[in-house]
Order: C-alpha cells, then sequence, then structure tokens
C-alpha cells in the first residue's frame, strides 16, 4: 500500500515591539540575565497585567495578511502546566478566541501554487530560558525572554511532504518579513516551529496518530526531521505496527528522531479565562487602518516585477524574498534603467556583502543612487567593471558613497584619445622589438604593449580605447 | 439570584461525578504532588464532598446567562501604549529567590519528559 504524510505547523513568532505583552519591560536580546524583569512578568502577587497595543495590532496585522477573520471578541486564557519556565506558573494566552481564524497562504512548491489553511493565529507570552547545567541537580532561570510577545500560527493538515512544509515556511518568512513585524530570526530564537506529521494510505481522508515534532533550530531542520519522521513512520506502518500518538525531539548530532513523551503523559493545560485581562473588540475601523498599512506582498510583488522587467523568475523570486532587496531594486532603477544589471549587482557583490556582514542591504551603507552612479561611470568607460567592485568593497568599507572612491582615489578611466594617443607613441618608441614582433606575427606581443600602457597610467587607461589607437599605429 | 433570568429549579436526574482515585492521581502528577495510596483514598473522598457542595450551582438554570468571566463586565479593550518603564535591577529580581547563582536564579532541575 502507498502511504502519504500528513504535516501541519506551528510557527511561534516574536513579534518586534519595544517592551513586553503586558509589561514595559524592554524586549532587547541578549542583555544582562534577570535585568528585563518586573512585578508583572515575575508574576508576584497584586500585580496587574496590560497588553501592549502595538504587540496587539501586529498580530492584527500578520492575520489580515494571511487572510484570516479576525474574531469579533478576541479573550486571554491561562494556560496552566508545571516546567518552571515562567515565573507566574502559567502562561497568557488564547484558547476559544484567538485573535483570528480561518484563512491561507499561498505557496509556490514545485513549480505549482497550493493553498495551505490557517487554522488560528494566538497571541500569547513567551516564557523565560533554562539553563540546563550538565552532570548538576540544578537549572538556572534567566526571566528576560519571560512575557515577551508571541504570536502562533497554527496551519491546517494541508501539507504532504517535507518539501512542501520547507516551502510553507520561507513563504510564511517572507511574508511575515514584508509586515516588519518581526526580526524573523531563527537563530535568535524569534521564529521557531513544531511540527505535527502523521501517515495514512494515499488518498484517504483519515488522520493517523499524530506526532508532534519539536527542536529543529532552521528551515532545512524541519525538512530533514520531517523526511525522517515520514520514513520511521512509513516503515513503521508497513510492517504492521500501531503507532501512538507521542512527541518527538530532533536531534540533529545524531540526525534522529527521539521520544520525549507519549499520550499518557501528554499536558493538560486546564485552559481559563485570565481574569486580569478584560475581552477585546477591535473597532471594525482599527482593523481596517490597520490593513491599510499592509505593503504588497511578495506574490503582488513577484508578478508586478514579471510584467514590468525583462527578468528571469529565479532573479524575481530571489529579489522578491528580501523585501529591503526589492525595494533597493526598485530604488536603483529610478537612477539607472537598466534592469538586469541592477539585479546582477544586488545578487552578486551586494548580497555577497551583506551576507558575509550578516546585515541587511541598506545597513551596508550603499545608497541605491549611489550603486546607480556606479553603474552609470562603467557606462560611460570612467571605470572598469573590475574596477567597480573594487569601488563598491571599499565604498563598504569606508562607509561612503561608491563615487567618493572613485574620486578621491583618481580611480576614473583614462579616455581621453588624444591623451593616450601620446603616451602610446612613447611606449612604442620604448618598445621597438616588440613592435617588430608583432608586425612578424607574434600577436602576444600586443598584449606586452596593452601592459605597458596600463603600467604607464596606472591601470587607468580604457582597454578598449588602447586596443583602437594600438590597432590603428600598427597599421590594421 | 434568582430575580432577573434564573429560575431555580432542581435537576434531578443530575448525578455528581465522583472523583475516582485515578482523577485524583492525574491532578497530582499535573501539580507535582507525590501522594501515597492513603492520601490517595482522603483526597478524592474529600474532593468528592467539595465538588458535590459546588455542584449545587448546576441546579440554577443559566439557559439565558451568558459566561462571564470578568467582574467588569462592560469594559473592554484595555491596553496600553509600547512604551518602556524602568525594570527591576537584576539584584533586586533575585532578591527574594531562595536560591540563586550568579544573575540567574537557581531552580531544582526539571526536564521536561524525564
Ligand atoms: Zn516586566
Amino acid at each position: 500500500m502507498k502511504y502519504e504524510p500528513v504535516i501541519g505547523l506551528e510557527v511561534h513568532l516574536q513579534l518586534k515591539t519595544k517592551t513586553k505583552a503586558f509589561c514595559g519591560c524592554s524586549t532587547l536580546f541578549g542583555q544582562r540575565p534577570n535585568s528585563q524583569s518586573c512585578p508583572v512578568c515575575l508574576g508576584l502577587p497584586g500585580s496587574l497585567p496590560k497588553l501592549n497595543h502595538e504587540a496587539f495590532g501586529h498580530s492584527i496585522k500578520v492575520a489580515l495578511a494571511l487572510h484570516c477573520s479576525v474574531q469579533k471578541e478576541i479573550k486571554f486564557d491561562r494556560k496552566n502546566y508545571y516546567y518552571p519556565d515562567l515565573p507566574k506558573n502559567f502562561q497568557i494566552s488564547q484558547y476559544d478566541k484567538p485573535v483570528a481564524h480561518d484563512g491561507f497562504v499561498d505557496i509556490s512548491s514545485c513549480g505549482k501554487i497550493k493553498k495551505i489553511r490557517i487554522k488560528r493565529v494566538h497571541l500569547e507570552e513567551d516564557a523565560g530560558k533554562l539553563i540546563h547545567q550538565t552532570g548538576g541537580p540544578y537549572s538556572l532561570f534567566d526571566c528576560n525572554r519571560a512575557g515577551m510577545p508571541l504570536l502562533e500560527i497554527v496551519t491546517e493538515p494541508d501539507i504532504n511532504s517535507p518539501e512542501e512544509a520547507y516551502d510553507y515556511l520561507t513563504g510564511l518568512k517572507s511574508i511575515l518579513k514584508y509586515l516588519e513585524v518581526s526580526d524573523c530570526d531563527m537563530e535568535k530564537g524569534s521564529l521557531r516551529c513544531d511540527a505535527n506529521i502523521s501517515v495514512r494510505p494515499a488518498g484517504s481522508d483519515k488522520l493517523g496518530s499524530k506526532v508532534e515534532l519539536k527542536n529543529m533550530n532552521s528551515f532545512k531542520a524541519v525538512r530533514l526531521a520531517l523526511e525522517h519522521e515520514v520514513s520511521r513512520q512509513m516503515e513503521a506502518v508497513s510492517a504492521g505496527e500501531k503507532l501512538q500518538q507521542e512527541t518527538r525531539l530532533w536531534d540533529a548530532g545524531k540526525a534522529v528522531t527521539l521520544l520525549m513523551r507519549t499520550k499518557e503523559e501528554a499536558h493538560d493545560y486546564r485552559y481559563f479565562p485570565e481574569p486580569d485581562l478584560v475581552p477585546f473588540v477591535p473597532d471594525p475601523s482599527y482593523v481596517e487602518d490597520i490593513r491599510k498599512t499592509i505593503p504588497e506582498m511578495p506574490d503582488a510583488k513577484a508578478k508586478r516585477f514579471k510584467e514590468r522587467f525583462n527578468l528571469s523568475d529565479y532573479d524575481i523570486a530571489v529579489l522578491v524574498s528580501d523585501k529591503a532587496a526589492a525595494d533597493y531594486f526598485e530604488k536603483c532603477l529610478e537612477s539607472y534603467d537598466n534592469p538586469k544589471t541592477v539585479a546582477n549587482w544586488i545578487m552578486g557583490d551586494i548580497t555577497a556583502q551583506s551576507n558575509l556582514k550578516n546585515t541587511g542591504i541598506r545597513e551596508l551603507g550603499i545608497s541605491p543612487q549611489g550603486l546607480a552612479e556606479l553603474l552609470k561611470m562603467i557606462d560611460g568607460q570612467l571605470i572598469s567593471g573590475k574596477m567597480a567592485k573594487e569601488v563598491l568593497l571599499e565604498a563598504i568599507e569606508k562607509r561612503c558613497e561608491p563615487a567618493q572612491i572613485v574620486r578621491s582615489k583618481g580611480l576614473e578611466q583614462l579616455s581621453d584619445k588624444g591623451e593616450l594617443e601620446k603616451i602610446v607613441k612613447v611606449i612604442l618608441g620604448r618598445n621597438e622589438k616588440s613592435v617588430q614582433d608583432y608586425k612578424g606575427g607574434k600577436k602576444n606581443a600586443l598584449t606586452f604593449i596593452i601592459g605597458q600602457v596600463m603600467r604607464e597610467t596606472k591601470g587607468k587607461a580604457n582597454p578598449a580605447v588602447i586596443n583602437e589607437i594600438l590597432k590603428k599605429s600598427l597599421g590594421e | 439570584m434568582a430575580g432577573k433570568c434564573g429560575k431555580l429549579y432542581k435537576k434531578a436526574a443530575k448525578v455528581t461525578k465522583v472523583i475516582d482515585k485515578a482523577t485524583v492521581k492525574h491532578v497530582a502528577l499535573l501539580s507535582r504532588l507525590a501522594l501515597d495510596e492513603r492520601e490517595e483514598t482522603t483526597y478524592s473522598t474529600q474532593l468528592a464532598s467539595i465538588l458535590s457542595y459546588i455542584n449545587k450551582l448546576n441546579e440554577l438554570d443559566t439557559k439565558d446567562t451568558p459566561p462571564t468571566s470578568h467582574v467588569l463586565s462592560n469594559l473592554r479593550n484595555v491596553d496600553r501604549a509600547d512604551v518602556l518603564k524602568e525594570s527591576l535591577k537584576a539584584e533586586e529580581a533575585l532578591a527574594n529567590a531562595p536560591e540563586k547563582e550568579g544573575d540567574f536564579f537557581r531552580i531544582p532541575k526539571v526536564i521536561e519528559g524525564k
């Protein structure tokens, strides 16, 4: 019998706000342990949580971008559990009245568009950080992350392969980045993903026993963990084993999934309404105002780029995957109208530098106009393409515009014909032997002569112009 | 209580759910309480009696009463601007901790699933 995997994903997104979800503590990453806490996020008696307006707005923005219905009445609940990563011993989350429900994301997977339904989007608080000391009987607790606003985005089990899961995550991340509501940085934990997976006979509409997969630290890890889990489950089912509902952890080092807990020990969270937070009834005009702040989404942008610019699908996909790069591209075109050249530079040297420095394209300090100027200098033969690359690197290092580097170093290419003719004449006079060789049929003597001219001009001579002059002077 | 919309009436057929030992064991596990056999029996009896008392409320007809999770039933949309407030200093946050290590709270090790 043929089996197919059925996968649902849960993404946790740390929302970009100045302060935590329910108190005024800072959300900065990497600060001194336990220096970002207050009576509210420490759960001290008598403290009252109050929802961060910005976090609420961000969650509605995400919900709208994912085509969800925003709930008319939104309510918070307490999720009770005994893992000591929240000082309150419960987490403020949402149970039956989340921010929004029933949306979808169109993803492109294997050249096809597929609709992945979004079940719900809810707002909750993040837990603190536990550090387990190896060997010792203690754990250390840092409260800084406790209470940071976290958005949970849950899909329906619409994903049917590890590849699709990967494509969904990439597509979702790109949408979330466009919305500018989160850093979406998996390394810093601002974006996390858990997966639910089961297998069933192909074509059946019954769901098998669901396994929850945790501890995947990158989209590639999600894909790999799912691939392993799909094979493990398929082998088991084919061998006639009955799978059980359980939670498994991905062990990246050993490339296996390990049993963490079974259903019998499954959490019973005893949700109940959070009495310290009153319900939220968003005004329709407030929701509409947020809708207006949603920028052109990546798929719409890709469509527009395809219609307007003569670029390959690959180029468009790469440009559009990063909003900053796409914006940069369009800004640059305002001053230099050659889409292919601009795309090549952005996807080549500029992306290489931003990857190397691990920063965004705008943080490199080269303005789109600055890049346009540089490209114009190449076209006007003021500098060579090779020089332009060096200039760009130096401009990034010195944090100035490329044109400044060109001017300060006097790098402009020497293209003045009259001046170059004089130089060529001197060089030919000095190298009569090579001239004879060339005329005698040794074609590579010309390369030597060109090299001499380059040396004389410190590399600034325009090779095309020298070539032209030489061929004329040497009688061709 | 019976005034506005609620009519008191007896749900004679309604039987109070007995708290059995299995439920007590489950709740004890969730609360990380170690109970011995005798305690399990004691608590299942006690909890059953408490719950049956509370169950008197089920005798009230709440058909037309919307669920109320908040006393301030008309209050909505209470939020705050995303403005930074001064946090406690690490020393202050840790001041009441029974055990600490450096800038951290020190707690008994709890590994999930173990
Ligand atoms: Zn706080």
